[in-house]
């Protein structure tokens, strides 16, 4: 019965780089309506499986299926049945609020008639309609995110994947977007897929956490099995137990130090 | 379509707003055709070569949408390198339209620079021939805009930063730029020099357009014609089979 209202499985899932096993064999479920929580420390995997799940990467092998559609047989299906804010800003920063909207509800196929409205609904909800004939490059990091998220959103998916969406941001803007968040997911019954290095995030709004260190899944379940698991008392020290304390030195490629200076850049 | 049009249409925004794009990209033509037009333009009469801007002025066009095809690609790596092509590429559209409508808009900026040094021209003295072929040579110039903006986006996606491209710049279309018969006629060139620019596409395009515009033929405007129908065809396979295969 379970099995039946899980809206993002994947099964034996794996990526390999040359010589390097990225996402070694694993396998998961979300459930339909469910906050699901992807945890782990740098290179451990995370970005490599949202990749897949987002048809960015395709697999070495292994199945992925969200929301019944097969991602690599059934790819335009499966794309727009999610949304995702993506780690790094993926606005154009030239066009207008309107303008990133209006493109993406074209690339979405949404009919035209009801276009209009449903912008204006979104950008409404995380308050950016006054800004939305302003060029996104005069938003703050925060305005930014939120006007991604409405993005994300346009197409009525049934899952919304959010890759880190609160690094650089302030508390409040943290507090804020994790609100619209809980929110959606509520009124939508929207299966929310995240990521996040704030553990206290993660145990705020997660109904369910998987961590995954060296390609593979070590551990999952709500936060509670996950501190009677490690007998500890808060999510970061059953991280902590699971993943060790030593330092993860990513290998740091030319093209993401780029970006994490640009990103920097952008955030202030 | 629509989705073509809305990312065609994305390129016109993003031209028509950065105002020192269309001014940069229409300085470093403008000052080879100030430069070489003035300055070799007396030596190149007193030797019998004529009219030199007349000669000049096909070949900086194309040189206008060579380059500006090359920094149309720089754009793709930009939204590569900042995340925006993600937002394409995790869309439900194949990569054929994502490629093809933002490869139409940046040949539209091209051709529309293109335009903008052929009539800024006019006030060096430089007058086509015929009127007639000018739609002709229109059509050359959207083709080989498209050829090689579909070219820029196939490099953009297999090249990771902007100095990859930079290099390909250097060693490539620099070259070809000044080994084709765009700056000087081949006939008189040196042996090597003449068999490298009578290989090389670029001049075919030169050609013509210098046929088109001014009635000055090397190589025929057939054969020209048919170099050029290769070249896009080329060029805008390099462009889908690579841009296929990005993913990030």
């Amino acid at each position: 019965m379970e099995a039946m209202s899980a809206v993002i499985r994947a099964s034996q899932l794996t990526k390999k780089f040359k010589n390097f096993t990225a996402v070694n064999n694993i396998s998961f479920t979300v459930q339909q309506g469910g906050i699901f929580a992807f945890l782990g420390p740098n290179g451990a995997g995370k970005s490599t499986t949202i990749k897949m799940l987002t048809t960015l990467l395709r697999p070495t092998s292994g199945e992925i299926d969200i929301a019944g559609h097969n991602v690599l047989t059934e790819q335009d299906a499966a794309r727009s049945s999610f949304g995702i804010v993506f780690q790094d800003p993926s606005l154009d920063d030239e066009l207008t609020a309107y303008e990133n909207m209006e493109l993406h509800a074209v690339l979405y196929h949404l009919p035209r008639k009801d276009m209009k409205q449903r912008i204006t609904e979104l950008l409404t909800l995380v308050e950016l309609e006054s800004r939305r004939d302003s060029q996104v490059k005069t938003f703050s990091g925060g305005m930014k995110r939120r006007l991604e998220i409405a993005r994300g959103l346009l197409h009525h998916p049934q899952v919304l994947f959010l890759d880190e969406p609160t690094i650089g941001l302030d508390t409040q803007t943290r507090n804020l977007l994790w609100d619209y968040v809980k929110k959606l997911n509520k009124s939508e019954n929207m299966t929310i897929f995240l990521t996040t290095h704030y553990l206290e995030e993660a145990e705020m709004v997660a109904d369910r956490i998987a961590i995954i260190d060296h390609g593979t899944i070590i551990a999952s379940g709500t936060t509670a099995e996950l501190l009677k698991q490690t007998k500890t008392k808060n999510l970061e020290a059953a991280y902590l137990s699971l993943t060790g304390k030593t330092l993860r030195d990513e290998e740091v490629s030319a093209r993401e130090a780029f970006r994490m200076r640009a990103r920097t850049r952008r955030m202030r | 379509m629509q989705e073509m049009y809305i990312l065609w249409l994305r390129q016109i925004r993003r031209y028509t707003r950065s105002k020192s794009r269309i001014i940069g990209a229409i300085g470093q033509p403008l000052l080879f055709l100030l430069a070489l037009g003035y300055g070799i333009g007396s030596i190149y009469q007193r030797a019998g070569g004529g009219n030199y801007i007349e000669f000049l002025v096909p070949g900086i066009i194309v040189q206008t949408t060579l380059f500006g095809a090359i920094f149309w690609g720089i754009n793709v790596i930009w939204d590569k390198q900042f995340g925006f092509l993600k937002e394409t590429l995790v869309a439900p559209v194949s990569r054929l339209r994502i490629l093809s409508g933002s490869a139409l808009g940046g040949a539209t900026t091209t051709v529309f620079q293109a335009a903008l040094v052929f009539v800024i021209s006019f006030a060096l003295g430089f007058r086509p021939t015929n009127w007639a072929n000018v739609p002709l040579a229109l059509l050359v110039v959207i083709l080989f805009s498209f050829a090689l903006a579909c070219f820029g986006a196939g490099l953009a996606a297999i090249v990771s930063d902007f100095q990859g491209f930079q290099a390909i710049n250097q060693f490539l279309i620099f070259p070809l730029y000044f080994l084709s018969s765009a700056l000087f006629p081949i006939e008189y060139a040196p042996p090597v020099l003449k068999f490298i620019a009578s290989v090389n596409p670029v001049s075919y395009t030169v050609d013509a357009l210098r046929t088109l515009l001014v009635n000055q033929s090397h190589f025929g405007l057939g054969l020209d014609l048919l170099v050029l129908g290769i070249t896009v065809v080329v060029l805008a396979t390099f462009g889908v089979v690579c841009f296929k295969r990005i993913e990030a």
